[in-house]
């Protein structure tokens, strides 16, 4: 589903990215874990078509298609969804108008009709209900005021609203107690199934306890230094990522 | 002969037009004699800095229209808010229409300027309003000269007026360039609501200027709202001077949309003559290609307890140019008084401008004032995550612009009208959009 064959990325000719290789199926989670400035988060902005960084090497494949020259609303037509760590706040645009214009451009790009209202309706209340989220909430401005804990669980509701084949989770239990975390993480499960696919970021293994993960990868400067299933990320919990850095150096 | 001596010379063949032994001819003798000393501001003086009339000036302007050319309805329906009932004065070349126009003399005024100014029944009203709220310069001192058309409206106490009036001025590209000085007088007498709307509208590519006062008395406890949708074409320029007089525990909002036009100036002045006084101010410019737009706004606190509010915002692309002016004077009475203003601008490309100036000036020593003006550009972090959800960049930029403008759009009372900005908004960006603001 999706392919990452050797990536290379650079930021204002800092290099963050030195050579990832990763393959995601259709029904798979995958979590990648790693220290701080080990490159997670932009993997996740590179896949999502994040403008500012530069591909210097390797490609993202979608189904066997490259998606390099592709813009990040066309990767998000793919199936491609982005839940942010830091979710960008937007006075003045309801997220009832922006998931509704989201839905309609994907839409649109496909060559489908918009969504009727009613329909629109009523998978809003579908939706909101599942991630426990007051309909109030949908008037509001996006992320304008919005506590940690529910920008985040904002993004996983655009998440059940434009159902994604490929969603990749930048540290979305990051600012999230313990409740919030339960109800996030059951909204994911639920939205899991055998023809789309789950990308974790996250530092800790707290995440994992609710949505388990098939695989679980090691990113240190900038590539995958180990890969392994659950238990690598109980070890890594327990460990630290000392042994792993020295593991490399040797 | 440039357009101020035309102007000047003319005015004896306009004494031929009106009645000369009447107490506004008065006073506009007095205007036209001001003319000639001050003639048309420069960019000498301050207050017009960044705005230079001089190409505008340069058409040989006609200033007498010939016959009124009669435009059907179905022409001219896309420039009304045609979904609601309203009353509607409209003028063609300066000259009223009746046929496009739905007026009153029931319970209240709602007619024109021409046919109340010489007629002795209203003779009190106009010698106790006319040209006592505007202030006095060379482009009003113009308009005042010439004034003999508009509109005409006077609410008497206690009247909620139910339906909005629409004010309209159509230029018919009967010449091939035309000046319009329309001169409004509007008198809202105690504890009554009313709301307008104001358009000006070229309908061919002939150049129009229009020169253009409106003058309005919010009496005690009266609620006015009054919208000016400037969305004319680039061979249309507008110099608007609009000014009010509030007394005690008024409102008056007064919304500016300025979406196009050669070069439009907006001259709006506020002045508080009583106790708990709200004036609200609020606009949105978005312009493109070299379009210009100047709002020179006053607030004038003469009496404790009052607010003013202001809200401009500005988007600017392509090598369009901006300026906001905004003054608020508190005089030392005006104790307490609460008065805020923003300005924040959006440019889209290297070559638009803005100039912003906000200036206090508080004699008063226990007040709460504030201004902020900000220039920037669409956010990058915003554009990437509404396009990381399939929208579009051009759709992605546009919900940030509406996202920019929507504060503004959130105070206009009549939801058809409302609807209508939007869409024009939509249109100017390009977009087509599945929501109303």
């Amino acid at each position: 589903m999706l392919s990452i064959k050797n990536l290379h990325a650079k930021i204002d000719d800092k290099d963050i990215l030195n050579g990832i290789n990763l393959e995601v199926k259709a029904g798979e989670v995958h979590a990648i874990m790693g220290p701080n400035g080990s490159g997670k988060s932009t993997l996740a902005s590179v896949i999502a078509g994040k403008e500012e960084y530069e591909v210097t090497d390797g490609d993202i494949y979608i189904n066997g298609e490259s998606i390099e020259e592709l813009s990040a609303e066309e990767r998000a037509h793919k199936g491609i969804f982005l839940s942010f760590q830091y979710p960008v706040e937007i006075p003045g645009v309801s997220v009832t108008n922006f998931i509704k214009t989201a839905i309609n451009e994907t839409r649109k790009a496909k060559g489908e009709k918009e969504m009727p209202a009613k329909e629109m309706l009523k998978l809003l209340k579908d939706k909101s209900s599942l991630l426990e989220i007051d309909r109030k909430f949908l008037s509001r401005s996006i992320n304008d005021g919005f506590s940690g804990g529910e920008k985040k669980r904002n993004e996983i509701f655009q998440m059940a609203m434009l159902e994604p084949s490929i969603a990749i989770l930048d540290e979305t239990d990051s600012g999230l107690d313990i409740d919030a975390l339960r109800i996030v993480a059951n909204g994911v499960n639920k939205l899991k199934s055998s023809k789309n696919a789950v990308i974790l970021i996250t530092h800790y293994q707290r995440l994992l306890d609710y949505i388990v993960p098939d695989y679980v990868h090691v990113l240190h400067n900038g590539k995958i230094v180990k890969s392994g299933t659950k238990e690598l990320a109980i070890e890594l919990e327990e460990k630290g990522y000392d042994w792993i850095k020295e593991e490399v150096k040797n | 002969m440039d357009l101020k001596e035309k102007l000047v010379s003319s005015f004896i063949a306009f004494e031929n037009q009106v009645d000369i032994d009447s107490y506004v001819h008065d006073i506009r003798t007095e205007a036209i004699k001001s003319f000639e000393d001050s003639g048309f501001p420069t960019k000498k003086n301050e207050a017009w800095k960044y705005t230079s009339l001089k190409q505008v000036l340069e058409p040989d302007y006609s200033i007498f229209p010939r016959q009124n050319k009669a435009l059907e309805y179905a022409k001219i329906e896309k420039y009304l808010i045609d979904d609601i009932d309203s009353y509607k004065i409209i003028f063609v070349d300066g000259k009223y229409s009746s046929h496009l126009s739905e007026t009153t003399h029931e319970g209240m005024d709602i007619c024109l300027m021409s046919s109340v100014l010489n007629k002795p029944k209203y003779a009190s009203v106009i010698e106790n309003y006319f040209n006592k709220a505007v202030k006095k310069n060379g482009i009003s001192d113009l308009n005042t000269a010439f004034s003999k058309e508009g509109a005409f409206i006077h609410i008497p106490k206690n009247k909620y007026v139910e339906k909005p009036i629409q004010i309209i001025h159509f230029s018919s590209g009967n010449e091939s360039s035309l000046m319009l000085q329309p001169r409004n007088l509007i008198i809202v007498d105690e504890n009554s609501q009313l709301q307008i709307i104001e358009r000006h509208q070229n309908l061919t590519e002939n150049e129009v200027l229009t020169n253009s006062v409106t003058e309005i008395f919010v009496n005690p406890k009266s609620i006015v709202d009054y919208y000016k949708i400037q969305n004319d074409n680039k061979q249309a320029s507008l110099i608007d001077t609009t000014s009010i007089v509030q007394e005690r525990s008024s409102v008056c909002t007064l919304h500016t949309f300025s979406f196009g036009g050669k070069l439009t100036r907006n001259n709006l002045t506020f002045s508080q003559n009583g106790e708990h006084i709200e004036s609200i101010m609020k606009g949105i410019t978005i312009i493109e290609d070299k379009q210009h737009v100047d709002h020179n706004t006053l607030v004038h606190h003469i009496k404790p307890n009052c607010e003013s509010h202001q809200d401009y915002k500005g988007i600017f692309d392509d090598k369009s140019t901006g300026v906001f002016n905004g003054t608020v004077v508190v005089e030392k009475e005006a104790q307490k008084t609460n008065a805020f203003q923003a300005n924040n601008n959006v440019l889209l490309s290297d070559k638009a401008s803005i100039n912003t100036k906000p200036q206090l000036e508080i004699f008063a020593d226990d007040v709460k004032c504030s201004h902020g003006c900000t220039i920037g550009q669409l956010d990058k972090n915003a554009l990437f995550y509404l396009k990381s959800r399939g929208i579009p960049e051009k759709e992605a930029k546009a919900l940030l612009m509406y996202g920019f403008a929507n504060n503004v759009m959130q105070s206009v009372k009549i939801p058809e009208l409302k609807k209508r900005i939007t869409n024009i908004i939509a249109n100017k960006l390009g977009v087509k959009i599945g929501f109303n603001l």
